[in-house]
């Protein structure tokens, strides 16, 4: 491939690739994300191969394998271009009738086409369908149009444009001042001003600065970073070049979990492809910037994903934090400045550089510019990645978007910010997300999951959640985290086990309070949160523990039993033969009762049992009726 | 470790020679290779790359990727994110324990599975989700694990 050596010949490849493109030729698009993996978007895509070529269609008929389309819970998903024809679902056996209708005779299947569950109307493009249609899908656009693994797809979209324009027309400084200006803030965690940590690490002294790709995404129940980072990772690489150049540094690193080997081997890649086009190297688009970029796999420590861990981990060592008298934008990897932001940042940032800071600021509130992505996931009828402006409402996601609780469920609370963060109850449902609000509520932005619980989550199972996942990811460098994470987790099991007694919600806050001003990192002084917001807005379920020992929402185990209603119990054998434990005695015409020595409370018996009879009955706080005698079933009319 | 063993194991280390910082990178590429690592690896490290046995040994016991025990011929990964945990992650957990008969963490007795717990597979939208050998398998109910389990031995 030859090496582009200006921003002319990037406009003059650019058009030689667009020139070879025809837009009204068809092309078929799968999501071929994680998700979509896990629902075999791998299979599906073998057989549109086959069935092209079956068809006589390869000359005619264009095949790209996309990035995550953020739909996950629909997935595989198709989109049939130039129409934009939307298939949801999609299975091998599907393939055929695909090519030989759609592809060849201009039809639209119905079948497979997306159904509004109000109106029960039938969708056929993307852009229309409720999930897609209220998002502004500005970072994450892209993402379903391109094949992740071919530069020349990102190029065809006017990718490395921004870095053109940065390179050639500006100045470090001015590409600082346009991001300051912008008020861009972090989207990993903490929300601070990306700019002013630019400028941090620039003026900082030395001469080897390095910048950082934070993709150690950490919080369980945002994958965001995931998706970005496999479906469109020269934007990331984009952002990173362009950041190194304000800032003056020629090294770089990707951060990236190996728990996420899409990720990894999309972005060596990206980096190769970009390599050979001179996109990296020395004299970038012959401006004299020199910057090249290594990656780097975490290796599985939630606490790596810290900064100062981070690039510890970076120097081979064991990722544990430091105290950050000295910030890691003077004092960073190898001592030497380090400027580290998450990857949904770095691909904010040519956006911003090609649109001008007056435009980004035009979208979001005031404190909060731009949009966010959320991991919309739980208990929600349409889970996956949304991409709104800051300062849409809760209600707007959750309903407009999400399509509301799962199975006619009622809300219950929403958790944000992961581990750090905490829970937003139903009354602060027209809450306007951005960094602010969220922090006034108790919770935080985090890195942007958003996990949505309806009646049947325990409150305080979800905070015994995190404290047992931070118990387990505290690195133990600090006593108070170390030590106060495990009496908070040991207070919280004891609750959820019936042990709790009254003046341990008092403990549990005195505790919280030492946690949260005495550890070392962030880790530590977040960990309280989970608690801390359950207490405040769910108190009376952790007294419904204490006082009465009853669950209830009947997650916890030690306070929920299971019982056959002997009125209701049809004797049909379902639940006697699924018990894995063979705890449920009975058999044909005789009730079935379950031996409460001997069941391990798995939910099996009230899952299968059908609904219309729905005889086996969860109870909390209340004895479990002694057994029938008369086991004979009379049978019931009707 | 077999003549043939080591030289799989010094073309690993070959490829970080005389880089700084490549502890970790080159322990994740020994795991892969050998699904653990070994007590006479950690000492041929050492011995080629100058790095003392004890730091070896620190960063291979801190990461969950990493394994100082043999791991069995298929790793079952179940995910414990909050998405999959609010969606019954512990049950389904519950249910791979009764039918592996092994604990998270446990490589069972013949070496046929280790089963593993993980923080976030970042498949949060499919949970609960459980990975077989690199297969992800999402919304996957307790009662279902027995059939997905079924096919590897």
């Amino acid at each position: 491939m030859p090496r582009i050596n200006s921003p002319a010949e990037l406009e003059e490849l650019r058009k030689d690739i667009l020139s070879k493109r025809d837009p009204n030729r068809p092309c078929i698009t799968l999501c071929s994300g994680t998700a979509c993996h896990a629902s075999g978007s791998e299979e599906v895509a073998a057989s549109i191969e086959e069935e092209i070529k079956k068809q006589g269609l390869s000359a005619e008929v264009d095949f790209r394998k996309t990035g995550c389309h953020g739909f996950c819970e629909k997935g595989p998903i198709i989109v049939i271009h130039p129409e934009k024809i939307c298939y949801l679902q999609i299975e091998p056996k599907d393939v055929p009738e695909i090519i030989s209708q759609t592809i060849k005779e201009k039809k639209v299947i119905e079948r497979l086409l997306y159904t509004d569950p109000t109106t029960n109307k039938k969708v056929v493009h993307e852009f229309e369908i409720p999930f897609y249609k209220n998002q502004e899908r500005l970072v994450f656009g892209s993402n379903g149009k391109i094949d992740p693994k071919s530069i020349d797809d990102y190029l065809a979209l006017g990718g490395y444009s921004a870095l053109a324009k940065a390179l050639s027309q500006m100045s470090p400084e001015q590409v600082l001042e346009e991001v300051k200006k912008s008020n861009l803030r972090g989207r990993g965690g903490g929300g601070f001003p990306v700019g002013r940590k630019w400028e941090e690490c620039r003026n900082a002294p030395g001469e080897i600065k390095y910048v950082i790709v934070n993709a150690d995404e950490g919080d369980p129940g945002a994958y965001m970073d995931r998706s970005l980072l496999e479906g469109n990772p020269h934007s990331v690489l984009e952002g990173l070049i362009i950041g190194a150049y304000a800032i003056g540094s020629h090294e770089g690193y990707i951060y990236v979990r190996q728990e996420y080997p899409l990720a990894v081997e999309n972005v060596d890649i990206a980096i190769k492809q970009a390599e050979e086009y001179g996109l990296l190297g020395k004299n970038i688009f012959g401006s004299g910037f020199d910057f090249t970029v290594k990656v780097h796999r975490g290796a599985g420590a939630f606490v790596s994903g810290e900064s100062s861990a981070l690039m510890t981990a970076l120097e081979g060592r064991v990722g544990e934090p430091r105290p950050k008298y000295i910030h890691t934008v003077i004092k960073g990897v190898w001592d030497k400045p380090s400027n580290l932001n998450n990857v949904e940042t770095w691909a904010t940032v040519p956006l911003i550089i090609n649109k001008g800071a007056d435009w980004f600021r035009g979208i979001g509130t005031e404190g909060s510019k731009g949009t966010k992505i959320f991991s919309l996931v739980g208990k929600v009828n349409n889970t996956g990645l949304v991409e709104v402006p800051m300062g849409m409402t809760l209600r707007e996601i959750i309903f407009n978007i999400g399509g509301g609780i799962r199975d006619g469920k009622k809300f219950k609370a929403v958790q944000t910010g992961g581990p750090s963060g905490g829970v937003i109850p139903e009354k602060y449902i027209d809450l306007p997300i951005d960094f602010d609000e969220l922090a006034k509520a108790g919770s935080m932005m985090g890195s942007g999951g958003m996990i949505v619980m309806d009646e049947d989550t325990c409150m305080v199972d979800t905070a015994r959640y995190f404290l047992n996942f931070l118990a387990h990811e505290s690195c133990g460098k600090c006593v108070p985290c170390r030590e106060g994470i495990k009496q908070m987790l040991n207070i919280l099991t004891d609750i959820t086990e019936g042990r709790g007694e009254k003046k341990d919600i008092e403990l549990l806050e005195e505790v919280a309070a030492m946690v949260k001003d005495f550890s070392l990192c962030a880790l530590g002084t977040t960990a309280p949160n989970p608690v801390l917001s359950t207490l405040k807005y769910f108190q009376d379920e952790y007294v419904a523990h204490i006082e009465q020992k009853r669950c209830p929402a009947y997650v916890c185990k030690a306070l929920v039993s299971y019982y056959i209603d002997p009125e209701k119990c049809q004797a049909c054998m379902i639940c006697l033969r699924q018990c894995p434990v063979g705890a449920i005695s009975g058999g044909k015409n005789q009730i079935h009762i379950i031996d409460q020595a001997k069941c391990t409370k798995c939910n099996t018996c009230f899952e299968v049992c059908p609904p219309r009879f729905s005889a086996v009955r969860r109870l909390s706080g209340e004895p479990v009726p002694p057994p029938v005698k008369d086991r004979v079933l009379a049978r019931r009319k009707g | 470790m077999t003549t043939e063993e080591i030289s799989r194991i010094d073309k690993i280390i070959d490829k970080y020679e005389g880089e700084e910082g490549i502890l970790i990178q080159l322990l994740l590429d020994i795991q892969q290779e050998l699904n653990w690592i070994p007590k006479e690896v950690a000492e041929r490290i050492s011995q080629r790359l100058n790095i003392p046995q004890s730091q070896i040994y620190r960063v291979a016991s801190f990461y969950t990727a990493m394994s100082l025990t043999p791991r069995g011929r298929h790793l079952v990964s179940v995910c414990m994110g909050t998405a999959c945990h609010i969606r019954g992650s512990p049950r389904l957990l519950d249910r791979i324990t009764d039918i592996l008969k092994i604990q998270p963490g446990e490589t069972s007795p013949d070496r046929s599975f280790t089963l593993n717990t993980v923080n976030c597979l970042g498949c949060c939208a499919l949970g609960p989700v459980m990975v077989v050998d690199g297969k992800y398998h999402g919304k996957i109910a307790p009662t279902e694990a027995e059939e997905v389990l079924k096919n590897y031995d």
